[in-house]
């Protein structure tokens, strides 16, 4: 049993960092996720971890440093936020392609321009298809137990690819709150001795990576790095579930709230999940069958489970924190369609578009959507599928 | 107190209005309540208004949001009573604590506000003496365990104050603290 506890989304995400104990950090810090690293980096000086703390001079610089040391057979991890993630980005495909397994925490804010330091999900929604596996946490609590149950997804041997461990930028990482921290020595029995496959130090077996790669084998490297992405979605359940068996606190792809008899439903991740089970247990009083479909698990989609969750679903909005720019959607829409279309499923959906820079989400604002959904479901459909939850017009 | 308790802090950059909040935060959570506390921010700046918020709860805290209706609204700096709206929200009966000189009736006159409590108590008086600098957070939790013992006790408070600032400041000007916080539990006056 973990000690209960009032603690800041950054600090926790140190303490998790602490109690892991990776053999190398390259971080470069940045706004809102600065304090994890300086956190940490503070346990380093102080001799509380063996990590070798490299001090890099860019973001791009520290994403090398990371996919180098995971090759050379270490623990990896790493923080960052917003365009400090955009600076990795070339070095983001190549830690998945390379299956490295470097934990990144991502403590989310909103990209540039203009300049803005506040929560939305535009940094690491723009990274989803860069080959990571991205789970997004709620609320403190959820910020440290996905950081300690990545390790162990993206380390296991039919896996091998990258983790990003995401949480709200200041919404969460600045918030203090109860949550549960575990014995260190519980949490490092959890993530176990690192798996060292094929490290590039073994001089005596020596072997090349990033080579050049043309069309001769690219296509079919390419073609086995989307083998590992079944894997890996087994990976999430079956951690989550031991997660669950030890510490109590049991992990899926999915969290859903009050979803099995739902007729309006809601899709989400993030912080504004909390407040959206907040506004479903008002309905609920009501009589209003509403539910909440929170997705913690965004890579690899589960496509199937998604579908699943919402068959008996009258009609579903979807919550977007980034705008897909172009594409006419938000960016966690397209999925959720994708899901229903897979399994012959037609039912009314809307795409809300909210939040963007740390615009605060109001729980009246979800109320208005639960109101627009019932409106939506009574009609049967709507000529207004995309719309801008709190924008002034 | 109500099942879900909201407090807002408003102070100036500097002042330490986050901290107090933790500090808060913690004492609430040793009377084992769930406790969720975050400050606002902008672009910080050392005296730039700044607002932070507490919510107090039996229940698990959830929602993702700014103090919009609080209960206890704390003000850590004189001027923002004129030129912040304090007020703002606050719900009837509720209480309004400034670190000021000047008398509750005094700040009453210029904030209005018949329904709620107000009360004053010189955070920055108290901090010179004890502390030696002008930090009012702590004494105002002081003050507020005087008014509202069902949110936070003296007991609570002094421990919290240990607890968090033993993270970073000597033992010395901690029990300075300590003593600010008991000197604002007795000198608050309300109406």
């Amino acid at each position: 049993m973990g000690k209960l506890i009032p603690m800041e989304g950054n600090q926790a995400v140190a303490e998790a960092m602490r109690q892991i104990n990776p053999d190398v950090v390259a971080a470069y810090p940045i706004t809102p996720s600065t304090e994890a690293v300086q956190i940490f980096a503070r346990f380093v000086a102080d001799g509380l971890v063996d990590t070798n703390y490299v001090a890099v001079e860019s973001e791009h610089s520290a994403m090398s440093a990371c996919i180098a040391a995971s090759l050379a057979g270490a623990r990896v991890m790493n923080v960052t936020a917003a365009q400090g993630l955009a600076l990795m980005w070339e070095m983001l495909y190549i830690a998945a392609s390379m299956r490295t397994p470097v934990v990144l925490s991502v403590a989310n804010r909103a990209l540039s321009g203009n300049i803005n330091i506040h929560c939305d999900h535009s940094d690491a929604m723009g990274a989803r298809d860069a080959g990571w596996i991205q789970l997004w946490g709620e609320n403190v609590q959820e910020a440290y137990d996905n950081l300690i149950q990545a390790v162990v997804i993206g380390e296991r041997r039919d896996v091998r690819l990258p983790v990003m461990n995401n949480y709200d930028g200041f919404l969460v990482s600045h918030s203090y709150e109860l949550m549960e921290l575990e014995e260190d020595a519980a949490v490092r029995e959890f993530v176990g001795e690192p798996v060292y496959v094929r490290p590039m130090l073994d001089v005596s077996n020596p072997y090349t990576v990033g080579a050049l790669d043309l069309w001769d084998f690219y296509h079919e490297h390419k073609r086995g790095q989307w083998e590992a992405y079944g894997p890996a979605k087994q990976a999430v359940v079956e951690v989550g579930q031991a997660f669950g068996e030890r510490f109590g606190r049991y992990y899926g792809l999915l969290d859903p709230y009050y979803l099995d008899d739902a007729d309006l439903v809601i899709v989400a991740l993030g912080s504004t999940a909390g407040t959206i089970k907040d506004v479903v247990e008002q309905r609920r009083e009501r009589g209003e069958k509403a539910g909440l479909l929170k997705i913690r698990c965004f890579r690899p989609f589960p496509l199937e489970e998604v579908a699943d969750a919402l068959s008996s679903a009258k009609a579903v909005a979807v919550m977007d924190r980034a705008a897909g720019f172009g594409s006419g959607w938000g960016t966690v829409y397209p999925e959720i369609l994708t899901a229903l279309y897979h399994k012959g499923l037609v039912l009314p959906t809307v795409d809300y578009i909210y939040g963007l820079g740390g615009r605060m989400i109001l729980p009246e604002e979800i109320h208005q959507v639960y109101d627009e959904l019932a409106q939506v479901a009574a009609a049967g459909g709507t000529a207004e599928p995309l719309r801008w939850l709190g924008v002034r017009v | 107190m109500a099942q879900l308790l909201e407090v807002r802090w408003h102070g100036r950059g500097g002042q330490g209005a986050k901290t107090a909040g933790y500090i808060l935060a913690v004492a609430a959570a040793e009377q084992g309540k769930q406790v969720q506390a975050f400050p606002e921010y902008g672009a910080e700046r050392r005296g730039a208004p700044l607002r932070s918020y507490v919510r107090i709860s039996d229940r698990p805290i959830r929602l993702r949001c700014s103090v919009r209706r609080p209960e206890i609204v704390i003000v850590l700096d004189p001027s923002l009573v004129e030129s912040e709206n304090v007020a703002d929200g606050i719900v009837p009966g509720g209480l309004i604590l400034v670190n000021t000189s000047e008398s509750p009736s005094r700040v009453r006159a210029k904030i209005g506000q018949p329904d709620v409590k107000i009360a004053t108590v010189d955070a920055n008086a108290i901090s010179m003496e004890t502390i030696g600098r002008p930090i009012p957070n702590t004494p105002m939790l002081g003050a507020l365990a005087r008014l509202r013992p069902d949110v936070v006790t003296l007991e609570a408070a002094e421990a919290a104050v240990k607890a968090t600032l033993g993270e970073k400041l000597s033992a010395d000007i901690i029990e300075r603290n300590v003593q600010a916080v008991g000197r604002a539990y007795q000198e608050v006056q309300v109406e």
